[in-house]
């Protein structure tokens, strides 16, 4: 498709709204500090990524695209079920079945003229540090933990003190039918998200004895067929929640034992939603979750205005939102966790000798002066050096302990992770450095 | 973005000014994997349990036996199954019983009703918390969360019946028409 060339003072027409709030000092911006003059041309040069093309991916690739970012990338696995069709308004009827990161990025180049959205139709597991490294800002819309944690966890990894560049804002918004949030973390300068995993309930499950004995809903039927029918029979060798044959499956079997029981309501949609876990998604709070993050990116992007999540005492980095009762926002400081397995510690150096046993290394864990370490337990990079506990592990190991630390395998710059149970909670992480 | 730099370099100094000497780099092993390390050297399993990691390197997969010494299940051994899966502590670990047995809070597959594996489960709750609800199923079996329906029901309703059962279960016998598997030695 030609895009006619679009003249300068018609461009600085289409975007004088925009600009007059991004290339000016906010309120609570030090006016000396900011340059409006470089922001739009900086903002030009941004790749930002986002994560999710479903209901906030969509608001979110449209809001972007109208706060002025040019080259935006989008990741989805995902294709176009119709049920999408409601809320995720870049998806048409004829799109259903193809890939929504696609799609989306087609429909919101044809309608913003000037701005190009790289699709990429696969899991964001398929990427390496190396593919997050060229882009500046992430933005997540996502449904799963398990992803935004895999996200949080690397984008934690890359950040690195010697490379200002390696320092990429994660930008976070989840919605829960009436309910929201939108985070941004700075990875290591502040609380993450796996600091905040306390924030996520674990999803509401109901006890495997109701399922098996006592059924009262049809929800509960359409369960037992999920977790115990299916185990009992199984009628496939492995469950794909996305092929209609296997919720087919599930669903005769959860109507026949709702008969059973005089339970009324189950339908193959809703055998779908609950066997995927679906939680009723609602568009308003997807739009408002979505324009909370893209103002965040914009604010971030220009420095017009403090974002959530600026460093500094009591500054918060969180916004909860609630449609459930009226309106509600209220937006806090999570802090960040000493403990956290993901941006806790960054590993200390540690100067050992590469002919030391794991003994010798373990007994000088005991002289270490930020904690005496007493009975370590040590794994390096997956792989266990040596457990104290428990008994058959600590069998198990034991011989490493006269292997020297060369035997071991291990490297300069290993990474080893520590354990005592007179640190409760705590994970001691040392980088190897040879001496 | 240079703002977030130079705002980072700021805390950078602060930091060196403390002291920390940090090597800058981060660890690549999953959130999921450090927590279990922490949890495996806070257990505390007595006399009458042990773990076998058929890889020591996979700290997310091992086996737990337990051979109560009081109770009616006194005698037997069981084994289980621990799966603990990348969302942990998110997630609850996976747990089945491997041998087939008569116990009314444990179906024949194996499946356990035990409140903390699923319903109860919070990620502050740790490895130690699940063994021990283990440990408890076998000390006191429950008629009130029966998945195993015919087993709970003559608990209830015969609880020397349901004792002899037990033990005819546990030595390989057969009950109401199911064979179990022989767990004493
Ligand atoms: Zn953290």
């Amino acid at each position: 498709m030609s895009s006619p060339e679009v003249l300068p003072d018609s461009e600085a027409k289409r975007w004088k709204y925009l600009n007059n709030v991004r290339t000016r000092p906010g309120a609570f911006v030090d006016p000396e500090e900011f340059d409006g003059s470089t922001v739009v041309e900086n903002m030009n040069k941004i790749k930002i990524l986002v994560i999710g093309a479903g209901g906030l991916g969509c608001e979110i690739l449209k809001n972007l695209a109208l706060s002025g970012f040019k080259d935006i990338s989008v990741i989805d696995m995902d294709t176009i079920d119709i049920s999408n069709l409601n809320r995720q308004f870049l998806f048409r009827h004829a799109d259903v079945g193809k890939f929504k990161a696609e799609v989306a990025a087609k429909f919101v180049e044809r309608r913003v003229k000037g701005v190009k959205i790289t699709p990429y139709n696969c899991k964001i597991q398929d990427f390496d540090e190396d593919f997050y490294q060229q882009f500046q800002i992430v933005v997540c819309g996502l449904d799963s933990i398990e992803a935004r944690r895999w996200i949080n966890a690397t984008l934690v990894n890359m950040a690195s003190c010697e490379n200002p560049d390696s320092m990429k804002p994660l930008i976070d918004g989840g919605t829960e039918g009436f309910k929201g949030q939108a985070r941004v973390i700075l990875p290591t300068m502040g609380s993450c998200i796996e600091c905040q995993l306390d924030m996520h309930a674990p999803r509401a499950a109901v006890p495997l004895c109701t399922l098996a004995s006592i059924p009262r809903q049809p929800e509960h039927c359409i369960e037992w067929a999920h977790v115990i029918a299916w185990d009992k029979e199984k009628p496939f060798p492995q469950l794909d929640k996305d092929d209609p044959e296997h919720i087919t499956w599930l669903y005769q079997k959860a109507l026949e034992r709702a008969k059973e029981f005089n339970i009324s309501g189950v339908t193959y949609s809703l055998t779908q939603g609950v066997v995927k876990n679906i939680i009723p998604a609602i568009a308003a709070t997807n739009s408002v979750i979505a324009a909370a993050c893209c103002n965040e990116a914009l604010k971030i992007a220009s420095s017009c205005a403090p974002f959530l999540g600026t460093p500094g005492e009591g500054e918060p980095n969180y916004m909860m939102y609630s449609g459930n009762d009226s309106i509600y926002t209220y937006t806090f400081k999570h802090e960040q966790k000493e403990d956290c397995p993901v941006c806790g510690m960054t590993a200390r150096v540690l100067k050992v000798n590469p002919k030391w046993t794991l003994e010798e290394l373990i007994e000088s864990f005991a002289t270490l002066p930020e904690a005496q370490l007493k009975k370590p337990s040590v794994r390096a990079e997956g792989k266990t050096l040596y457990m104290q506990l428990p008994p058959n592990l600590e069998e198990q190991t034991r011989p490493n302990l006269e292997k020297t630390l060369e035997q071991l395998g291990l490297t300069e710059g290993t990474e080893l992770a520590v354990t005592d149970p007179a640190f409760v909670g705590v994970v001691f992480n040392f980088s190897l450095k040879f001496a | 973005m240079l703002k977030i730099w130079s705002m980072k370099k700021e805390q950078q100094k602060a930091e060196n000014a403390a002291g920390a000497e940090s090597g800058g780099k981060k660890k690549k092993v999953t959130a999921a994997q450090l927590r279990v390390q922490k949890d495996l050297s806070e257990l505390s399993l007595g006399s009458t349990m042990k773990t076998e990691f058929p890889d020591p390197d996979d700290i997310l997969n091992f086996i737990l036996y337990i051979e109560p010494d009081e109770g009616m299940y006194k005698g037997g051994k069981f084994s289980f199954t621990f799966n603990i899966t990348p969302n942990f502590p998110h997630e609850p670990p996976k747990v089945q019983c491997r041998e087939k047995i008569y116990h009314p809070n444990i179906d024949l597959e194996g499946k356990v009703c035990l409140n903390i594996l699923r319903e109860d489960w919070k990620p502050v709750l740790n490895l130690n918390a699940v063994i021990v609800g283990l440990q408890f199923l076998f000390l006191e079996p429950n008629a009130s969360d029966p998945l195993n329906k015919e087993a709970a029901e003559d608990l209830r309703s015969n609880r020397e019946g349901f004792k002899r059962n037990v033990r005819t279960a546990m030595s390989g016998g057969t009950v109401k028409g199911q064979t179990y598997e022989r767990v004493v030695q």
